[in-house]
C-alpha cells in the first residue's frame, strides 16, 4: 500500500515480530511490508483474535521492540530508539486507549488524566479538568475507577489518551467492553477530541459497526502476512 | 491536588500506595519505629544515666568510708544504695576534719530506714554549710527548720515526704536495716522539716542528728574495737563511736590526691573513694557489655524492620505490576517505577524514624520514671543524643536499601505482558 503527498505520521517498513514458545519455536506475528498514517487521519484496521493487532499497537507505541524493520514516528525510527528514547517518544506524541481502559484503581479520574501528561513534559491540571468536562465528567473528577461506571471509565481513558496533546492515537478495542449505545459514544467522542486536538488516529477493532464508521479502513489480515488465514 | 513534575508523581505515586496498603504500611512503620526508638533510647539512655550518675549534683569530692570497694562506698554515700560495706572510727572522721586541706567533712551514720526511706544520721553542717550544687545549699520548705542535734528531730527529702507521706509534725518510729521487714525502734522522731526538692538522691533520705543513730535501742558503737552502747543521760565517749563514712570537700585537688595516697595506698583500715565521679565511670565503663548487648539488639530489630519492608513491599510487587505496566504504557521510565518503590520503602522507613522518636522519648520517659524512683537521679529526656540524628538517618537508609529488591522487580516488569491480553 502506498499513498503520495508530504511524509506520513506514521510509516511502517518490512515490520517483523515473532514470539517464541517454550519449546523455543518461534511464531510469527506480524509481519508488515508497508503501512503508512497521514497526519490527522483517522483509520480502521480490522483485526481477529490472534490476528496481532494488539503486538502491532504495541510495537507502534514502543512498548514492544521488533525482531527487524522500522516503525517510524514523525521522522523517529521508534524501533532504533533505546528504551528510555522509546518512553520518552510515547509520552509525548502517543496517546493509547485500552480495550480494558488500563486506569490507575488508586487514582482519581482527575490524577488518571494528570499522570497521563506527567511524563510528557508535565501536568496541566487545568487542561486535565478541561478534558474531563470535555468527556462529560466534569462532576466525576475526583471519583475513583471503582465508582465510575464501565462507560465513565472510558471516558477517562480517552480523555488520558489526548492529554499530552499526542499526535498519534492509537485505540485497541476501545469499544470491546461497551455496550452498542455506549460503544457508539466512546468512538464518536474518541474521534471528536482526536480531531480537536490534531491526532491522528488508528483503531483497531472487528466490530463491523466501529469499522463502518470510518473512511479508511485497512484489514490486517491483508497487510499482515504472518496472519493469514487468521479469521476476520 | 495535581503533581506538576515527575518528583511531585511519584510522592502521589507513593502516598497513595501507603494508604492502599495501609496495614502493612502501618505495621512495617511501627517494627521501624520500634527498631530506631531503641537504638536512640539505647544510646540516650546510657549517656543520660552516665551524666547523671558520674557529673551529677554530688556536691563532695571525695567519700571516707570503711576498706573496701569505693564503688559500694559511693553507690551507698551518695545514692543512698546497696549496704554500708561498714564503719571507721570517730576519731579518723576527726583527723579529717582537721586536715587544713579538708574544707567540709560531714559525717554519716546508716543502718536505719522509715518504710523503706533510708535514714541517715549526720551533723548540722550538712544544711548549713554543704553545697549540694554549686552555690545551692539545702532549704526547708516554709514551716520547717533543720534538726536540732541534741534532739529526735528529722529533716526530710522531699521525694520521702512525697512518697511516705510526711509532713512537718509527723512523728514516726524508724525501723531497724536499710530495707522494710525488721523490727522499729522505740524512740520516736518528728519531723520538722521538709526539704526543697534537689532532684538529686538526697530528695529520697530522712536526715537525723547522728547522735540519734548513735543512741538507737539496739545499736552496738565498736569505736573502740569492743562492744558498747549508748546510755540514756550519758555522754558518748568518742573512743566509742563510729561512723558508716566522711564526706569531703577540699580545698584543693592535691588534697584528695595527698589523702588518697595515705588512705589508699598506705594505709590499711579505710577507703577513699576519689574521685567520686572515677568510682562511677569505672563501674560504667565495667557495664560497657551490657550497652554493647543492648545496642545490638536494638540494631537488630532495626535489620528485621528493614526486612519486613522488604518482605511487606515484595509482596505487593505481583498485585502491582498492572500499575507499574500502565505507568509505563503512559510514558514513564522503568527508572521512575524503580524510584517510586525505593521512595515508598524509605516513606515508610522516614514514618518509622519519626515515631521512633516518639518510642525513644517514651523509653526515656519510663527509665527516667524509675530511676528517679529508686534512685532519686534525675535524667534530662530532652537532652540531645547524636544516636536521635544518626538512628534515624540510618532507618531511612536501611528502609531504602530494603526498596531495592522490590524495586528491582518492579523494574524489569514486561510491560505487554501486564497491560492486556494480547490478540
Amino acid at each position: 500500500m502506498t499513498m503520495d503527498g508530504p511524509a506520513p505520521l506514521l510509516e511502517i517498513r518490512n515490520l517483523r515480530k515473532s514470539y517464541v514458545s517454550p519449546e523455543g519455536e518461534a511464531s510469527p506475528v506480524i509481519d508488515i511490508a508497508e503501512f503508512r498514517l497521514a497526519a490527522g487521519e483517522h483509520v480502521a484496521l480490522r483485526g481477529g483474535s490472534g490476528s496481532g493487532k494488539t503486538t502491532l499497537l504495541n510495537l507502534i507505541a514502543g512498548i514492544l521492540v521488533p525482531d527487524s524493520g522500522e516503525i517510524v514516528v514523525e521522522g523517529e525510527n521508534v524501533a532504533a530508539l533505546s528504551e528510555s528514547k522509546r518512553d520518552a517518544l510515547r509520552a509525548r506524541k502517543i496517546g493509547y486507549i485500552f480495550q480494558t481502559f488500563n486506569l490507575l484503581q488508586g487514582f482519581t479520574a482527575l490524577e488518571n488524566v494528570a499522570l497521563g501528561m506527567l511524563f510528557g513534559g508535565g501536568a496541566d491540571g487545568a487542561r486535565a479538568r478541561h478534558l474531563l468536562e470535555r468527556v462529560g465528567l466534569g462532576d466525576r473528577m475526583n471519583y475513583r475507577p471503582r465508582q465510575l461506571s464501565v462507560g465513565q471509565q472510558q471516558r477517562v481513558a480517552i480523555a488520558r489518551a489526548v492529554a499530552n496533546r499526542p499526535k498519534l492515537v492509537l485505540a485497541d478495542e476501545p469499544t470491546g467492553n461497551l455496550d452498542a449505545r455506549n460503544a457508539a459514544e466512546a468512538l464518536d467522542l474518541i474521534r471528536e477530541v482526536c480531531r480537536e486536538s490534531g491526532a491522528a488516529l488508528l483503531i483497531v477493532s472487528h466490530d463491523p459497526d466501529v469499522l463502518g464508521r470510518f473512511e479508511r479502513q485497512v484489514d490486517l489480515a491483508a497487510i499482515n502476512r504472518a496472519a493469514a488465514g487468521v479469521a476476520p | 491536588m495535581i503533581p506538576r513534575s515527575i518528583p511531585g508523581g511519584l510522592f502521589l505515586i507513593v502516598r497513595r500506595s501507603l494508604a492502599q496498603h495501609s496495614l502493612s504500611t502501618a505495621v512495617t512503620a511501627l517494627a521501624a519505629a520500634l527498631g530506631c526508638g531503641l537504638v536512640i533510647a539505647v544510646f540516650s539512655v546510657r549517656q543520660q544515666a552516665h551524666d547523671a550518675f558520674v557529673g551529677g549534683p554530688v556536691g563532695f569530692d571525695a567519700v571516707l568510708g570503711a576498706r573496701g570497694s569505693q564503688l559500694q562506698l559511693v553507690l551507698n554515700t551518695v545514692f543512698h544504695l546497696d549496704t554500708s560495706p561498714g564503719n571507721i572510727p570517730w576519731s579518723m572522721y576527726e583527723d579529717v576534719r582537721k586536715d587544713p586541706q579538708v574544707a567540709l567533712a560531714i559525717p554519716y551514720a546508716v543502718g536505719d530506714n522509715y518504710k523503706g526511706w533510708r535514714i541517715v544520721g549526720t551533723t548540722p553542717e550538712l544544711f548549713t554549710d554543704f553545697e549540694y550544687r554549686k552555690g545551692q545549699r539545702f532549704k526547708a520548705e516554709p514551716g520547717g527548720r533543720f534538726f536540732d542535734p541534741k534532739l529526735r528531730e528529722a529533716v526530710i527529702g522531699s521525694a520521702v515526704a512525697d512518697g511516705a507521706r510526711m509532713s512537718v509534725g509527723t512523728m514516726f518510729h524508724p525501723e531497724h536495716g536499710v530495707t522494710e521487714g525488721e523490727h522499729d525502734h522505740d524512740e520516736e522522731y518528728v519531723v520538722v522539716g521538709v526539704l526543697e526538692p534537689t532532684n538529686s538522691p538526697s530528695d529520697r533520705v530522712v536526715w537525723i542528728p547522728i547522735e540519734g543513730i548513735f543512741r538507737m535501742g539496739g545499736h552496738v558503737l565498736h569505736g573502740k574495737g569492743e562492744a558498747y552502747r549508748a546510755k540514756p543521760g550519758e555522754a558518748i565517749p568518742d573512743e566509742a563511736k563510729e561512723v558508716s563514712a566522711v564526706m569531703l570537700k577540699f580545698r584543693n585537688s592535691m588534697a584528695g590526691f595527698m589523702l588518697d595516697q595515705r588512705i589508699n595506698r598506705q594505709g590499711k583500715e579505710a577507703t577513699l573513694a576519689w574521685p567520686i565521679a572515677k568510682s562511677l565511670s569505672e563501674f560504667f565503663d565495667r557495664m560497657g557489655w551490657l550497652d554493647r548487648v543492648l545496642a545490638l539488639v536494638a540494631y537488630l530489630v532495626m535489620f528485621v524492620a528493614a526486612g519486613s519492608i522488604l518482605a511487606a513491599l515484595y509482596n505487593t510487587m505481583n498485585e502491582r505490576r498492572r500499575d507499574f505496566a500502565i505507568l509505563r504504557s503512559l510514558g514513564a521510565k522503568r527508572r521512575v517505577v524503580f524510584s517510586a518503590i525505593v521512595l515508598e520503602s524509605a516513606s515508610i522507613g522516614a514514618i518509622g524514624a519519626a515515631l521512633g522518636w516518639l518510642v525513644n522519648l517514651g523509653i526515656l520517659a519510663g527509665a527516667a520514671m524509675v530511676v528517679r524512683s529508686q534512685t532519686g537521679v534525675v535524667l534530662d529526656i530532652w537532652k540531645y543524643h547524636p544516636a536521635a540524628a544518626l538512628a534515624p538517618a540510618g532507618m531511612l537508609l536501611l528502609a531504602a536499601a530494603a526498596g531495592i529488591v522490590p524495586a528491582l522487580k518492579a523494574y524489569r516488569t514486561p510491560v505487554a505482558e501486564n497491560l492486556a491480553p494480547q490478540s
